[in-house]
């Protein structure tokens, strides 16, 4: 496992995600209200289209969650685990803050 | 398809018939081939008197879109039958054709019976029956003169009421003691005649018409009646009685009833076994039935014979009905005149308040047989389905006006009772969907039972079931918000509350989702003044509102320049040709009069923009639940027939409510005459020209259940007109429900469009100067969010595609080409699945 330096913390906003690439991985960057990160694969495997990372920020039963801004299901942020339909999972990445800069790894 | 089955007439009983076909008909086994003598497929009769103030005929068609295109289905319309041989099953039509049928179906309704009173074939004579003769009474109305109605029933009042919408002083001739005779008893009547006298329309009762005079240009100039009485008149309205239209007996040798009429017995069927008879032109057992529900009855029994070989029975009908005038609710229902044997009346009048009822109860006063309401019909659907079953309550009790006793409540109603007469649904039909968890709402019910969908006097009804059921059918916007939309918005607005998160800290649980937070991103728009990007507002839109455009099935986004009302300059179309060429974009017209760019990559948008600032444009929404376009015709400015300037009131419009947040988009439209070039009435407001200024039409759309708008208001100056839209819209946006468009929130009131009409243009709850002052605060505090975007470097870093990586494309995105221009590479997606059932997609595609 290595880690990547991907950006400065304030660019990752607050209930926001952000994109990123990491070798050549496209990456959704995002962090909650309280402060936690998550990175997720970018891509929504229900469009193929690169956007996950555009999606709404929020909870389900206090899970926390982005929706797909193409159609709409609900992925946690968690496990990338789609809560709309249990075939469907989306890769998920280690992800830190080391002196203000977020590093993602990948495997 | 091997069998034809040929109906002549195709009036409302006629389609029905089509309809009940098409739904039993899986297997396809017939051909069904309409013949309508009137230049109008079938259209609403019953309602045809609101033609008179509502201008459109395609507003009462009853043709849907899929019937129109069902191949199984032919429609002839204007097309007549003349004969019918039955030896070689043929029907001659007015083309010179014949056609061969294995099935034959007469529903040829009836014609107005205009008595043999000297004068009564001059010009200036009308009968009221179909949309010509209306086209006839209104093309002859001359305002602030006399105009006569000979008959005061239920059409005959419909029909002074029509000529009073035209402007004229209607006077109504009925030879009977009474208005209403064959419904109303005497001191119903009494009443009755004060309401109607109420309303300006002068009652001449117990008198009949002597002669018609012609007057100097040889049309009607007089009438005058059996007392002596001489009205001054060039208009005439017959509306005296209808007799069945059975001249086909003649030629085809089927038998007639002892009144006219096609014979049939309770099946429906003639002597033949081929032919059937059914609505106003059949005489069944005997007797012919006046009204469309019956009619309706008989289609469904004929449709049963035909698809399933079935002897289903017409069963009869109580001749219940309601008077549809403005202001005069008249009612009655079963034995009205209490001519069952030992029948005892109950009444209750109040003069005062100019209310009359009375039931008609069986020997023991434990049954109901029979009812007349007169003011005040409120008890109507409750008592009507009650007839011939035991009394609920103590009658005095049923019979106080329903505001007074609080009114009967669909509870007491037992289970077969029909409580839509319209369609035929029971009680049980309907409780039965909302048991079975398959209908949330009146809206679900109308779709499952059809219930409501007719005459709509069951609805309240429909809600009262809901109720009952325990179906408070949750208002909570979601897991986060146990309140509706609108609740959350009084709650804004009573608090001063800003944000996301002091509104969800305060009054939610949880962080949010995709449903509240752009809801509450709508609700916050209203109450402040800041960008709908600034800090935390970012977070809570939809990604297109996010983007400030649309987003694409490949991840790209489309950018709609505003183009108000349509009109644009040879020179921006020219800007529009070169940005699309220069950043690679598709473009297409849209169906909302503007130009649409495809394929615009997040980072290319800021620059798009810039280049639409600096030729005058700006961007527009495609996107996010605000105003769409307001679509214009050419009006005056160039149009032959134009008599007002539609484009320059379009473009006002637009201008005025552009970036007005709502619960759902807003689309408007403004036609330059009655021709309607610009479908105003498939819009959420629709502005017609008149000759005196504007109609206002409210609550269309298209979509998956297309609606047409209703008339609000009529005449409006230029000035009136937009402060009624002012009111409107506040309105809507105030008290409707997420994703609720303005046809479902208006439906949504007990009196819909009259409760709208009732707030915005009579100001009955006093709020109208609130509205309008949160109209101008919106105009004025307008900027175009898409330039405050160039300005403003910290909301621009965020259109890129990648935050380590600014310059690198999306390696997802890839282009094919398709008739010279762009398009996203087609992939195999998998379809959105239709997972949890939590929502469906067309709920949740975000424009
Ligand atoms: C571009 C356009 C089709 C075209 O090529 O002509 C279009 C395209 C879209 N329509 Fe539409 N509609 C377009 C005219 C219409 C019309 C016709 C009209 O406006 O005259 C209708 C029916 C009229 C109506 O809305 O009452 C229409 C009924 C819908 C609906 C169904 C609404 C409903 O109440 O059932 C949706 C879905 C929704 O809004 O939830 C929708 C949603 C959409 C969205 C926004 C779906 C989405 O989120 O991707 C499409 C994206 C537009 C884009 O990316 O730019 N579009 N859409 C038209 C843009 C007109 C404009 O300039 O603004
Ligand atoms: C103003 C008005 C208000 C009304 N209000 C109510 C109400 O509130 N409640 C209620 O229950 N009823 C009401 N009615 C009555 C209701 O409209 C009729 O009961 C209903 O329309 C009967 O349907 P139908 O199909 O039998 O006849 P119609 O609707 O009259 O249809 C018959 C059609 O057959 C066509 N036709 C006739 N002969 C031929 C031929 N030889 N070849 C081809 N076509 C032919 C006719 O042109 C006509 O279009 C109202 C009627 C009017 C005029
Ligand atoms: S609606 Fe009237 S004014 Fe407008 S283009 Fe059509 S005919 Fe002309
Ligand atoms: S009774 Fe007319 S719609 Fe139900």
């Amino acid at each position: 496992m290595r880690w990547h330096a991907v950006c400065r913390e304030p660019e990752v906003p607050t209930e926001f995600g952000v994109a990123a690439l990491v070798r050549g991985h496209p990456v959704a960057l995002f962090r909650t209200g309280d402060d936690e990160l998550f990175a997720l694969g970018n891509v929504d495997p229900f469009s193929g289209a690169g956007v996950i990372s555009r999606g709404i920020v929020g909870d389900r039963q206090g899970e926390p969650t982005v929706a797909s801004p193409m159609h709409k299901q609900v992925f946690s942020l968690r496990s990338g685990q789609c809560l709309d339909d249990p075939e469907t999972r989306l890769p998920t990445y280690p992800v830190r803050c080391r002196d203000g800069v977020v590093e993602v790894a990948t495997g | 398809m091997n069998k034809t089955l040929v109906i002549i007439g195709h009036g409302m009983v006629g389609h029905r018939l089509i309809e009940e076909i098409r739904e039993r008909d899986t297997a396809e086994n017939w051909r069904i081939v309409v013949l309508g003598e009137e230049a109008h497929p079938a259209y609403d009769r019953v309602a045809l008197s609101s033609y008179m103030a509502e201008t459109t005929a395609e507003g009462l068609s009853l043709l849907t879109p899929e019937t129109r295109r069902d191949r199984r289905v032919e429609l002839l319309t204007g097309v007549g039958a003349t004969a019918i041989d039955r030896t070689e099953r043929r029907v001659s039509i007015t083309t010179g054709d014949s056609l061969h049928y294995d099935a034959l179906v007469l529903a040829t309704g009836s014609r107005p019976f205009v008595p043999p009173v000297p004068g009564a074939d001059l010009p200036g004579c009308h009968v009221y029956r179909t949309l010509e003769d209306l086209d006839g009474i209104r093309a002859a109305a001359s305002p602030g003169t006399d105009g006569v109605v000979v008959g005061g029933g239920l059409l005959g009042l419909e029909a002074a009421d029509a000529l009073r919408t035209l402007g004229m002083r209607p006077h109504v001739v009925e030879v009977a003691p009474r208005l209403m005779p064959v419904q109303v008893d005497e001191g119903g009547g009494a009443v009755l005649a004060r309401l109607v006298g109420d309303l300006g329309i002068e009652v001449h009762t117990g008198v009949a018409t002597a002669s018609v005079h012609a007057g100097e240009h040889g049309g009607v100039g007089s009438v005058e009646l059996t007392d002596g009485t001489e009205i001054d008149t060039g208009l005439l309205v017959f509306s005296a009685g209808i007799r069945p239209r059975d001249e086909l007996a003649d030629s085809s040798g089927l038998p007639r009833g002892e009144r006219g009429g096609f014979l049939v017995d309770g099946g429906c069927r003639t002597e033949d076994p081929h032919v059937w008879a059914i609505g106003e032109c059949a005489a069944v057992r005997g007797q012919c039935h006046g009204l469309v529900a019956p009619g309706y009855r008989m289609a469904t029994a004929v449709a049963e014979q035909l698809t399933g070989g079935g002897t289903a029975e017409f069963e009869g009908a109580d001749g219940a009905t309601k008077l549809k005038l403005v202001g005069v609710d008249v009612a009655s229902f079963g034995d009205a005149h209490g001519t069952s044997e030992g029948a005892l009346e109950v009444v209750y009048a109040n003069n005062a308040q100019g209310t009359y009822a009375k039931l008609v109860l069986d020997d023991d006063a434990t049954t109901l047989l029979g009812g007349v309401l007169v003011g005040d019909a409120g008890a109507y659907d409750v008592l009507r389905p009650l007839t011939g079953g035991p009394l609920p309550g103590p009658p005095e009790q049923l019979l106080l006006p329903a505001s007074q006793s609080g009114g009967p409540t669909a509870g007491a109603l037992p289970d077969e009772a029909t409580v839509c007469s319209c369609h035929n649904v029971r009680k049980t039909d309907i409780t039965e969907v909302i048991s079975s968890g398959a209908v949330e709402d009146v809206a679900g019910i109308k779709s499952c039972t059809k219930a409501g969908t007719g005459c709509g006097s069951c609805v309240p009804m429909l809600k009262n079931l809901l109720d009952e059921a325990g179906v408070a059918t949750s208002d909570a916007l979601c897991e986060h918000f146990p309140q509706s939309r609108s609740e959350l918005f009084e709650i804004v607005r009573a608090t001063g509350i800003t944000t996301f998160s002091r509104l969800i800290a305060e009054y939610g649980t949880g962080r949010g989702c995709d449903i509240c937070k752009p809801a509450v991103a709508s609700i916050l728009a209203g109450s402040t003044t800041s960008h709908i990007l600034d800090d935390e507002q970012a977070g809570l839109q939809d990604t297109n509102d996010r983007f400030l455009a649309n987003m694409q099935r490949n991840g790209t986004y489309s950018v709609v320049p505003r183009v108000p009302g349509g009109e644009i300059t040879p020179d921006k179309l020219i800007t529009l040709g070169q940005v699309a060429t220069e950043f690679g974009l598709y473009t297409k017209i849209t169906g909302g009069q503007r130009i649409d760019m495809f394929g615009a990559r997040v980072e290319q948008l800021p620059e798009i923009w810039r280049r639409l600032v600096e030729a005058g444009f700006e961007s527009g929404h495609a996107y996010g639940k605000a105003l769409r376009t307001v679509k214009s015709c050419v009006g005056t400015d160039w149009c032959r027939y134009g008599v007002q300037d539609s484009v320059t009131m379009a473009i006002r419009l637009e201008m005025r409510y552009r970036g007005l947040r709502a619960p759902h988009k807003i689309k408007a439209g403004v036609s330059g005459c009655a021709r309607e070039c610009a479908e105003a009435r498939s819009k959420d407001f629709g502005v017609i020209a008149t000759e005196r200024g504007w109609n206002l039409y409210v609550g269309g759309n298209g979509g998956f259940s297309p609606r047409h708008a209703e008339l609000l208001a009529s005449d409006l100056t230029d000035e009136d007109l937009i402060r009624v839209i002012d009111r409107f819209l506040m309105f809507y946006i105030r008290t409707a429900e997420r994703l609720q468009r303005t046809a479902g929130w208006i439906e949504s009131f007990d009196n819909g469009l009259e409760h709208v009409r009732e707030v915005v243009v009579e100001d009955s709850l006093g709020i109208a100067a609130d509205l309008e002052a949160a109209m101008a605060r919106h105009t004025e505090n307008y900027t175009d969010e898409w330039g405050a975007v160039l300005n403003d470097p910290e909301k621009l870093s965020r259109f890129v595609s990648f935050v380590n990586a600014p310059d690198s494309p999306d390696p997802t995105i890839r282009f094919t080409e398709e008739r010279g221009q762009i398009r996203p590479e087609p992939t195999d997606l998998p379809m959105p699945v239709p997972t949890t059932g939590r929502k469906t997609v067309t709920e949740e595609v975000s424009a």
